[in-house]
């Protein structure tokens, strides 16, 4: 075997791990079988896949770290040219932090709630004995100002739950190359933050790592996020690697069929529907409290009209999912009211007739606890008929066939458990439910934003189908621009309570805007290089703050 | 799910528990003796008539076990049932309704728990009469404070799932969301919890019936049995340490039984077989 | 900053006091309204009715209740607890020496029960999955189904009665030195750490496992740093509010098991004098005791929450 020259070279990596199930015999799985890559110094290399790929595996792997029960059963991990699964446990204190370091997805809970930033920045340092205090932590200084913290001089003296998230990320990041590693693994690091957030960071650490000369394995599952970052890009699926090149190879002319579909997601052809001249549901100056607490929405204003679908789109806290208690009736507005199919619709819930409950439906985003895990797929979809229309015996079970087979999935699924289902059939069978009612209008709460792409996707494609064929209308509540652009015939933009920008779809998206839209549209990752640049550039934003 | 699934610690725990729930429901037939008569002489060691051997009156201590077995199986179980029934009806009924009602009965039950229950039994049964209809009540109503602690708090877990306010969005009324949606999910972590708070209950009875307090004679069960015979340990004899042995091997066992149901349900997302 | 730290201590505390106020309603209601007459209670069902009738009018029964609770509050918070109605005796007077009997047993029990479930934990969690932490679980789940008087009597029996090394009846007097107090209090003391230990050592063990699976910890690690550091540094501040929540609720545990125990022991102390009362229907002496537990009950609780108070540094240092 050649002797390794690369900075990191990983052969032939297995890992397993152990799986206890509840009231089952502890079972072995194999999560990666047999990967192989190399990485030379300074470079990029970006690991992309769905939940369950391995990659996060992999990259704690490169610091010959299992979480929980994982193991790495084959293999070897060359690190500056030894192997670093055989150097034992006081090797691999030496060579943690000094050659190779790690950026979690969650910062917040990665720092120690009880030490101050710069005691944990500069800890490692200081353990490891490669210089004085004062000159690590002048050091530390210099990285915040590099990653662009605000205060650079005083941040390390706050705590961490004193600083917001982004800023935690930021940290971390300074964290790690506080030692001067060779490598650097970052897992997610963006992930948990907003779009308009997100960017900011994403400049940051993209800068910080091509000034320190540092290699990184970049781990995330966006793939134009990691175009922006990384000089090659690894693409992972069921622990296998299915194709590795460089960024603008993969982006521009991937080889595999699974690449092209991460590719080209979201790229689903919709023409926007003009306007009707009746909605079917329309918000009048709605305004909003939690009991006791500041207003969350503020004169918010919005129609849909039969067989449409508006996108209301947001960040965290803007005010969107309030928007849809509101109009379910679960929390009543303190200002206005909700015309529903011609009729004033009851501010609460207990107000409302039968007919009002039938014909506005819901659908969650988290499928896993939006279905009771005690019922059978047939009872789930069954009850709304019963409630509803009291069908009974065969015709019910006539319906409920009908039903799974329009959300393409068949009455063999009938007498299933939600937990044997997948991601995409738990949403498939949440819509099914809500159509059983033969609704009006289905809100749909970020109903894509937990699942895989091309699941996402196709679950898209079918509430597109369903569309066309039930004529039901939608109101789409997301964080997801490209999902937006997929599906929607108007779009409402909410910021801190307030709808800033409502119209058709393609008015919306086209200049002029307003200062946020115009942010929250270049803060979008797009499947293009140098989009990062461009984007900075565009909006000249001041990355800080966040 | 197959019997050759369950482990063997909980097959122990199952086989002893019926045990005692057989000898308790059949003592009149299993008993070699009646359970007061006088049988033999003080504290006789065991032979082949007196298996254990005698008490400190001379009563056959196997036949006052078993008759023991059943005063204290019966007023625990009674006393469980009282508390389980009133704790998790009203420990749902705060989580499901919320705002002022579970306000009311949360400070109560904070205010009942703050006094120890064993202490509280015994400033209750400085008053009253430590009639079986008493024990009872005292001891399930102190013990369904801890019931409605758990209740209200699987519930509340429940309450705030996105498939319960699916339910309440298509217009189903509180019984359909307590029986139907909560229940069915909050069940067996109730179950497990009912093993432990029997053996609880168990344990109260046999403390406040050592401290003379619990059942009077000449009714017997484990604890006064105890307290009966103790006088012979200082002699050396270990008639007294037999009831506690009981109870202590009782406990155990519904202990094992208890600890495997609430291993098997740490998933709630288990589907089929819970 | 300090303030607001200051403040939810004061919160914490004043609403501690009135649960504590609360309880004396219970207490007083438990013993006086419930059905069944304390005279009757005292004097048995073959009593006459004069003697009912003046015991009655010596009690303050014919009051109000709530006269008779307001005069009981009013001698409960000036020190005076009132009159035995068995003995005649001064209750305050009495309660003292056995309070103190009983703090220095439950005392002894807590100095060895505590480091020594706090190592066991740590051990526990050191050897994860392993024999050590096998047998903690598997004693833990006995010791919870063990009776105290069933480790109390096994303890007499074998080591005092059968081995010789410790009187069997535990007998405290005053002007006893501070040795052979200690003598007469280990076999209690002993059988009270056994009650407590396994359990306050599962709890421990979960606290610290709980803070060992933190994402904190895992950094920790992959920074390299040592065991000994990832430990001392990230795992203990954040241990120590969790740990002294086990300890303080296994303390007022103790406040419940050293009733029985000593009973079991003869040892003079509250429980067996609250026992004792019970007995004989003494309702002034059950309420005073009654109210003493509770009031260490309560006073341990509120120990451990304001020490999560002062642990927790999102509180001490606000944003």
């Amino acid at each position: 075997m050649a002797e390794p020259t690369a900075l990191l070279d990983v052969r032939d990596l297995k890992i397993g791990a152990t799986v206890y199930a509840p009231g089952e015999p502890p079972e072995d799985i194999t999560i990666v079988h047999g990967v192989s890559f190399t990485l030379e110094k300074g470079r990029v290399l970006g690991l992309i896949g769905e939940s369950g790929a391995g990659k996060s595996t992999i990259g704690l792997a490169s610091m010959a770290y299992g979480r929980g029960g994982v193991r790495i059963t084959g293999g070897e991990v060359y690190l500056n040219g030894r192997d670093i699964l055989k150097v034992g446990p006081r090797g691999l204190r030496r060579l943690r932090s000094n050659e190779v370091a790690y950026v979690a997805q969650s910062a917040a809970a990665s720092f120690n709630p009880a030490l101050k930033l710069m005691d944990q920045v500069v800890e490692a340092v200081l353990a490891h004995g490669k210089s004085g205090r004062r000159a690590v932590e002048a050091r530390a200084r210099e990285l915040f100002a590099k990653l662009k913290l605000p205060n650079p001089d005083t941040f390390g003296d706050r705590y961490p739950h004193q600083v917001s998230g982004g800023q935690l990320q930021r940290a971390m990041t300074a964290m790690a190359l506080a030692c001067k590693p060779d490598l650097i693994v970052f897992d997610e690091p963006t992930t948990a933050l907003d779009v308009t957030t997100q960017i900011g960071v994403l400049a940051a650490i993209k800068d910080a790592i091509r000034d320190e000369g540092v290699a990184a394995l970049y781990i995330t599952h966006d793939l134009a996020v990691v175009a922006q970052v990384s000089d090659e890009i690894m693409v992972l699926r069921h622990g296998r690697m299915v194709e590795h090149g460089d960024t603008r190879q993969i982006i521009e002319a991937p080889r595999e069929d699974y690449t092209r579909a991460l590719v080209s997601v979201r790229e689903i052809e919709h023409e926007a529907k003009q306007p009707g001249d009746a909605p079917v549901l329309a918000a009048r100056k709605i305004g909003a409290a939690y009991s006791g607490s500041l207003k969350v929405l503020h004169d918010v204003s919005v129609e849909v009209y039969p067989g449409q679908t508006i996108a209301v789109v947001g960040e965290s806290g803007s005010g969107k999912s309030t928007l849809a208690r509101v109009i379910t009736g679960l929390l009543p507005p303190s200002e206005g009211r909700i015309e529903f199919a011609g009729r004033t619709l009851s501010p609460a819930l207990s107000g409302r007739s039968k007919d009002d409950l039938r014909e506005l439906q819901m659908v969650y985003q988290m499928a896993d606890v939006a279905m009771n895990p005690r019922q059978t797929v047939a009872q789930i979809i069954g009850r709304p008929l019963e409630f509803y229309f009291g069908l009974k015996g065969a015709e019910k079970r006539q319906r409920i066939a009908e039903l799974l087979d329009e959300i393409e999935m068949g009455k063999g699924f009938a007498d299933r458990y939600p937990a044997e289902l997948s991601g995409g059939q738990k949403q498939r069978v949440c819509i099914a439910r809500a159509l059983a009612a033969k609704p009006k209008l289905i809100i749909c709460d970020e109903v894509t934003s937990a699942l895989d792409p091309l699941i996402a996707d196709g679950i898209l494609k079918l509430l597109l189908d369903l569309q066309k064929v039930e004529g039901v209308a939608y109101l789409f509540i997301t964080h997801d621009l490209a999902t937006v652009k997929a599906i929607a015939d108007s779009i409402a933009v909410m910021h801190q309570g307030k709808v800033v920008r409502y119209g058709p779809k393609d008015q919306v998206l086209s200049p002029p805007f307003d200062a946020y839209t115009e942010m929250l549209l270049a803060s979008v990752p797009e499947m293009h290089l140098g989009w990062l640049e461009q984007a900075i550039e565009r909006t000249r934003m001041k990355p800080a703050g966040h | 799910m197959s019997l050759r699934r369950i482990p063997i610690s909980a097959w122990i725990g199952i086989i002893l528990t019926l045990m005692f729930v057989f000898a308790a429901v059949f003592a009149p037939w299993v008993a070699p003796f009646p359970n007061t008569q006088i049988v033999g002489g003080v504290w006789e060691p065991s032979s082949s008539t007196h298996l254990l051997g005698t008490d400190n009156l001379g009563r056959d201590l196997l036949s006052r076990l078993i008759y023991g077995a059943r005063t204290t199986i019966l007023i625990a179980a009674l006393a469980t049932a009282l508390s389980f029934s009133l704790g998790s009806i009203l420990g749902f009924t705060a989580a499901v309704m919320g705002g002022w009602v579970d306000m009311v009965l949360s400070r109560f039950v904070d205010m009942l728990m703050a006094i120890p229950t064993l202490i509280f039994a015994l400033v209750v049964l400085s008053v009253l009469p430590s009639t079986l209809v008493v024990l009872v009540c005292v001891m399930g109503v102190l013990d369904a404070t801890r019931v409605y602690r758990l209740a209200r708090a699987v519930a509340v877990d429940i309450n705030v799932m996105d498939y319960v306010e699916a339910a309440r969005l298509r217009g189903e009324g509180h019984l359909w969301v307590i029986f139907r949606e909560i229940l069915p999910n909050a069940l067996t972590p109730l179950v497990a919890e009912l093993g432990l708070r029997f053996i609880f209950q168990i344990l109260l009875l046999s403390a406040l019936s050592f401290l003379g307090l619990g059942i009077q004679p000449p009714e017997a069960d484990w604890g006064s049995m105890v307290k009966e015979n103790k006088d012979g340990i200082v002699f050396g004899v270990g008639a007294a340490l037999l009831p506690a042995a009981a109870i202590a091997l009782l406990a155990i066992s519904v202990n094992l039984v208890a600890d495997w149901i609430l291993n098997r349900t740490t998933d709630l997302k288990g589907g089929r077989g819970g | 900053m300090r303030g607001a730290v200051a403040k939810l201590i004061a919160q914490r505390v004043g609403l501690g006091l009135l649960l504590l106020f609360a309880v004396s309603l219970l207490i007083f209601v438990g013993t006086q309204i419930l059905p069944g007459d304390v005279a009757q209670s005292i004097l048995g069902q073959t009593a006459t009715p004069q003697a009912l009738a003046n015991l009655r009018e010596k009690l303050g029964l014919n009051e109000p209740a709530y006269m008779r609770y307001l005069s009981w509050l009013g001698g409960v918070v000036t020190g005076d607890l009132g009159t035995s109605l068995t003995s005649g005796q001064n209750i305050a007077a009495t309660i003292g020496p056995r309070l103190k009997n009983t703090l220095f047993l439950a005392g002894v029990a807590a100095i060895i029960a505590v480091p020594l479930a706090i190592l066991l934990g740590l051990l526990a969690v050191r050897f994860r999955g392993r024999w050590p932490d096998k047998l903690i679980s598997g004693a833990t789940l006995a010791s919870i189904s063990l009776p105290e008087f069933f480790i109390g009597y096994l303890l007499i029996y074998f080591v005092a009665v059968k081995l010789g090394w410790f009187t069997s009846v535990s007998t405290v007097y005053d002007g006893m030195g501070f040795g052979a107090r200690l003598n007469a209090v280990a076999l209690p003391a002993a059988t009270l750490t056994l009650v407590v230990l396994a359990h306050m050592m599962r709890m421990t063990r979960a606290a610290i496992l709980n803070v060992m699976q933190s994402a904190y910890i895992e950094t920790a690690e992959l920074k390299g740093l040592s065991q000994f550091r990832v430990i001392l540094r990230h795992a203990f501040p954040n241990a120590i509010a969790p740990i002294v929540n086990v300890v303080m609720l296994n303390l007022a545990y103790l406040v419940v098991g050293v009733v029985v125990v000593e009973v079991i022991f003869v040892y003079p102390g509250m429980g067996q004098f609250l026992v004792d009362h019970v007995a004989k229907r003494d309702v002034p002496v059950v309420q005073a005791a009654g109210l003493i537990f509770a009031a260490v009950f309560i006073g341990l609780n509120i120990v451990a929450d304001v020490v999560s108070i002062l642990a927790n540094p999102r509180l001490r240092h606000p944003r």
